[in-house]
Order: C-alpha cells, then structure tokens, then sequence
C-alpha cells in the first residue's frame, strides 16, 4: 500500500509538472539577438511564411511560426508560450476575459475563403444565398438540380451527387465562412450557427485546409469552403457568389480589399463578412495577431518585448504589406493600418510605451 | 557485489519509470476528463450529441465509439479468413519452400509500412477504385475505412499465427499422418486445436492495432460525427476525433476529446483482457 501511494504521489508529480512548465527561460539579455516564437491560424501561413523570412534576411531576427491552428495560438498565447499569437476570428469577450492579463488585436491582412468545386469541364458557376443554404444545408443534393440551372443557364451540370466537404478540425475558416451563412440564411443560423466547428448538417470531414482542397480535388462533384490562396495554388474552381448589393463577385484581390471599406472599430475588431460594398467578395475576413497589452510578465526582457513591437509594427508597414498580394492576399486598407499603429504604441513594458 | 547492486537499481529504476509513465497518463486521462463527465455524467457515454457551437456545446462519444468499434470489426470480419489462409499456406502447407518464405517476408514487410502511406494509398487508389465500383459516390467511409483496416491488420494476424502453426510439434503430427490421416484432416484435427489460443491471441492483437489506428482512418472515413447506419456511411473514430480536434479544443471540448481518449484506452484495455481470459481457457 505504502508504495503504491509512492507510486501515485510521483505520478502526480510529473503531470503537474507537465502543466506548469511555462517558459520561464524567455529572458533573452539585450546582448543576444532576440528571437521570435508565435503560433496560430493556418489561413494567413502562406503569407506569413513567405513575410517573417523577408523579415529574419532584412532584419537578422529570427522570427518562427507554428501553424497549429487558431485555438492552439490562443492557448500557447494563454500559456506564455510565444511571443504573439494568431487567430482568424477575434476574441468574444468572454474568452478576452479567460486570459491571464489584457490583450489587444493587430489585423495582419486580409483573406477570402472561396467556395470551391470540382466539376470537370465547368469553369465557373455562380451561386445566390438561397443556394448556398440549400446546398450546405443538404436540401440541394444533385449537380443537376432545377434551382441550380436556374441560377446558371448556359451551363450543362452533370447528374451527380454533391459531396459536402467541411473541415474536421476547428478553424478559423470555418469561422469567416459560418459567420457568413449565419448572416445570409435565418435557418443556418438556428440550426448551425458560427463557430470555428459547427454541428454539421451534412458532408464529410477533411483536416486543414490543404486537406480539404486535396478531398475536393480528388472528388468529381464535391464542393467545400477553403482559403483562398489554397484555391488559386491548386488550380481548384470556385463559384461567384452574391453580395449584399446583390452582384455576383469573384474572389479577388481588389473585391477582398472592398470588403473593409466600411467603418473599422478602434480595437479592430470586427467581421467583414457580407459588406455593403457593391464590389465586395463576401467572404473575407482579417486575420489578426493577439499578444498582451502588458509586455512584461514571466521575466520578459525589455528587448524581447522591444523586438516583437518593431516586428510588428513592421508587419503592418508598407514593405511587408506589400508582399500580400504576391499569395493572394489583399493588404490591410489605410485605416486599418492607422489604427493598428494606435495599438500598437498602446502596448507598454512596465507601463510605459515601447514604441517612441 | 558492487556490480550486482548497480544492476539491480537500474533494473529497479527502469521498470519503475514505466509504471510511473502508465499511473501518470491515466491519472492526467482521468483528471482531464473529469469536467465532461461533471457536465453530462455517464451520459456522455451513450449520448450520440456532437455540438460544439458557443453557447449550445453539448458531447457525446457513442458516434465515435461505434465509428471505432464497427470499422475494426469489419477489418477483423475481411481479416480473419485471409490471414487464417496464408499462415497456413506459410506455416504449415508449403513450409520452408522459397516462396512461401518470400511470403512471410512480403507479409512482414506490409507490417513495417507507416500508415499515413496506407492512408495516401487508400485515399488516391483504393477510394476511386470504390467510386468506379460504383459502391459508393464519393467513397470515403465506414467501409473503405473497415478494407484499408483490414490490410494493416493482416500481416500482424498473418505473422504471429505463422510463429504459432510452425511450433506445434512434429510429433504430434506425424503421429496422425502415421494413422492415416489426410493433410486436410491433420490441420483440421491436430494443427488448428493444439495452435488455437495463439492463433486467438493474433487476432486480439490485431484487433487491439485497429481499434487505436488513426491516420489512415482519418484519411478515409468521411469524419462525420454521426452513427453509421449503412456499410457506405461516412462515421469517425474515436482516435480519427482526437486526432483532428485537439488543435482548436479548448475548455469543455478538450475535456470531451481527453475522456474519448479514456474510453478507448479503456475499450483497448478490456479487449485485452477479454483475449487473455479467452486464451488462459482455451489453453
């Protein structure tokens, strides 16, 4: 008896230890080059890949990025794992008030998520809210049915099942993408509702989404919802789909840009999807970076926190914004851009302003 | 002597670590699921409710655990004769000739393969192979899932029942040839009975590989979170759940995915224990 409690004392030693492991080692002195570590959404990783290299080459600051999915950026955010995290959909305030300390958004740029088809030999089709609701909804099931030639005459569609294909892991896409549902369909938004994993109606699961575009490209008369950088890599067709203003538009840089013409609130935090813009994609989004208003906690160094701010505030600067485009992403617009400044020297290090 | 307690406390030290590891991981599985049970009690169990929208989150592990149990029945089902066939063909019928040796090789081989390239096979040859089959109009699920299962489990089944077959002893067997007995009737009479609890315990063992199997599954199967009622439904498993949903769980649907992890160590556990007593019997 006495040594199987010794036994269970010690395992419960190692599991909380496992639970308690915070970094406490992320004290950098100001004479060794500060290093970046963040974590979080899939969606914008295209482009942060290709923009925190141009940053380590031109700076010498080695900047990593984990791409484990918003909830697991926020949690390593909670846990003082990294340095910044990122998410595709804001923080409610309930869960605001879940972390340790204050928090504050960064928009980083600006994405689509496109609805995504494979139908061989049919480029293009369009498709309204109804449809949209129908189809997700299950109501739809074949290529052929009235209400889609209604919606696309000219176009022959083949007597085919739709395959749904939705992601099986949570996600910020799904997010943008539910929320837009929940906007456009009352029935969707009783029965489904938005979240970064819903209680699907109908189809099958893939993970991520580079999972979801394989699934699609692989299957003749399957359609999902990806990013959009992952439709346009892959060569996967995508659908017009209805503005508000009641327009069919094709994701693209200039109609993802239209979508944040409207008012942007001062912590930025705000969902773009269905704008009133005539010429707006309706299914963008911004993709932000969180980090903590307070920079110093767990030992942090003047200079970590020093250096994740002037990334930052370069992130958001011309030279990278610059390079969205280049993977398909639209950059942030002037005002976003101003407030995002304001934020960023609201950010303090022992309560004072870091950035002059 | 020096010597002789230096073994004895690294022996002591290694084997305590592992009982150590083992009460860790269940007591960490157990204190995290522990606000899921709290939640919904024992129903959690039999509740087939998958809902982790905001406000209106409510879980439930019976679609995983029947995705789990009916797609490793289903490869044991499609498993049993093929494997049954070649350690006999392997073992006993063509022992010790050079292609039943490279057999016992290709089978071993097919054992060594990682199964994420089970699951890229399956997914670009096996599942259009199934569409144009006509089977099914996208091919994922509960039974493309259950053959691709089946051909992981195989050389597991297939090997360790080769080992048993080849052990049982020659004299028994010339013992029966030496009364006239027929090839067919030796297997029949001699071979099978004095081999039966090994050949049993293969299949456990198989089993218990197919219940834990996670990426392949993954990859095929259709995650949908719901009971499959057909053989062409699409389902998920209980490790497939974990696997895809632990990134973004937090909260209350962390717990969820942890207590799944739970059951199917438990479900594993009892599988286990069930194949032990039946062999301890048969033995």
């Amino acid at each position: 008896m006495k040594q199987f409690l010794i036994i269970l004392v010690a395992a419960f030693m190692i599991t909380s230890c496992a639970n308690n492991n915070q970094s406490s080692e992320k004290s950098g002195s100001s004479s060794k080059k500060v290093s970046l570590t963040a974590a979080g959404a899939t969606f914008p990783m295209p482009y942060y890949n290709l923009v925190f290299k141009k940053y380590t080459k031109s700076q010498g600051t080695l900047v990593t990025y984990g791409g484990i999915g918003s909830g697991g950026g926020i949690r390593s955010l909670k846990d003082r794992v990294v340095d910044f995290g990122a998410s595709d959909a804001f923080l409610s305030d309930k869960k605001i008030a879940d972390l340790p300390a204050p928090i504050v958004h960064i928009p980083t740029c600006l994405g689509a998520v496109v609805i995504a088809y494979n139908l061989p030999g049919i480029e293009s089709i369009q498709l309204s809210n109804e449809l949209l609701e129908a189809i997700f909804m299950g109501k739809v099931t074949k290529w052929n049915d009235a209400k889609i030639k209604a919606e696309n005459p000219g176009i022959k569609f083949p007597d085919l099942d739709i395959t749904f294909v939705h992601r099986s892991d949570g996600s910020g896409t799904t997010y943008i993408f539910s929320d837009y549902m929940s906007k456009i369909s009352a029935k969707w938004e009783a029965e489904v509702g938005k979240g970064k994993s819903l209680k699907w109606p109908i189809g099958i699961g893939a993970k991520g989404n580079p999972g979801v575009a394989g699934t699609i490209k692989q299957t003749v008369g399957a359609i999902g919802y990806i990013g959009s950088e992952y439709a346009f890599a892959q060569k996967i067709n995508y659908a017009k789909v209805k503005n508000s203003s009641g327009n069919f538009i094709e994701p693209s840089i200039e109609s993802i840009s239209a979508s944040a013409k409207g008012e942007i609130p001062a912590d930025t935090r705000v969902m773009l999807t269905n704008s009133s813009d005539p010429n707006a994609y309706p299914i963008s989004g911004f993709t932000w970076i969180i980090l903590y208003k307070e920079q110093k906690y767990d030992g942090r160094s003047l200079a970590q926190a020093k250096g994740t701010l002037e990334f930052l505030n370069w992130l958001i600067d011309k030279e990278a914004q610059a390079v969205a485009p280049q993977v398909n992403y639209a950059p942030l617009p002037a005002k976003a851009v101003e407030l995002s400044k304001q934020i960023l020297a609201s950010v303090t290090y022992d309560g004072k302003p870091i950035l002059k | 002597m020096n010597s002789e307690k230096i073994t004895k406390g690294v022996l002591l030290v290694a084997s305590f670590l592992i009982l150590i590891i083992t009460c860790g991981m269940i007591l960490s599985l157990v204190s995290g699921s522990i606000p899921v049970f709290n939640e919904f009690g024992f129903k959690f169990i039999i509740s087939t409710a998958w809902n982790p929208t905001e406000d209106k989150e409510n879980y439930g592990a019976l679609p995983f655990i029947a995705g789990t149990v009916i797609t490793s029945l289903l490869a044991l089902i499609i498993c049993l004769p093929m494997a049954f066939s070649t350690s006999l063909f392997i073992g006993e019928y063509f022992r010790g000739k050079w292609y039943s040796k490279a057999l016992g090789t290709m089978v071993d081989l097919l054992a060594g393969i990682p199964s994420i390239v089970y699951g890229l096979w399956g997914f670009y040859v096996l599942r259009p192979f199934i569409v144009d089959l006509g089977l099914s109009s996208q091919g994922y699920g509960i039974f493309t899932s259950g053959l691709i299962l089946a051909i992981m489990i195989i050389p597991y089944a297939t090997s360790i029942s080769t080992e048993i077959i080849t052990m049982v002893p020659n004299d028994l067997k010339e013992a029966a040839y030496s009364l006239g007995a027929t090839r067919f009737e030796v297997i029949k009479s001699v071979v099978v009975p004095s081999a039966r609890s090994g050949i049993f315990a293969s299949y456990i063992l198989a089993f218990g590989r197919a219940l834990g199997e996670t990426m392949a599954v993954t990859m095929l199967i259709g995650n949908t979170n719901i009971i499959p009622t057909g053989l062409f439904d699409t389902g998920n498993t209980m490790a497939s759940v974990i696997a895809n949903q632990f990134g973004e769980a937090e909260g209350l649907k962390l717990s969820a995915l942890i207590a799944i992890g739970l059951l199917l160590f438990l479900i594993t556990g009892l599988i286990n224990a069930i194949g032990k007593f039946i062999i301890k019997k048969f033995a």
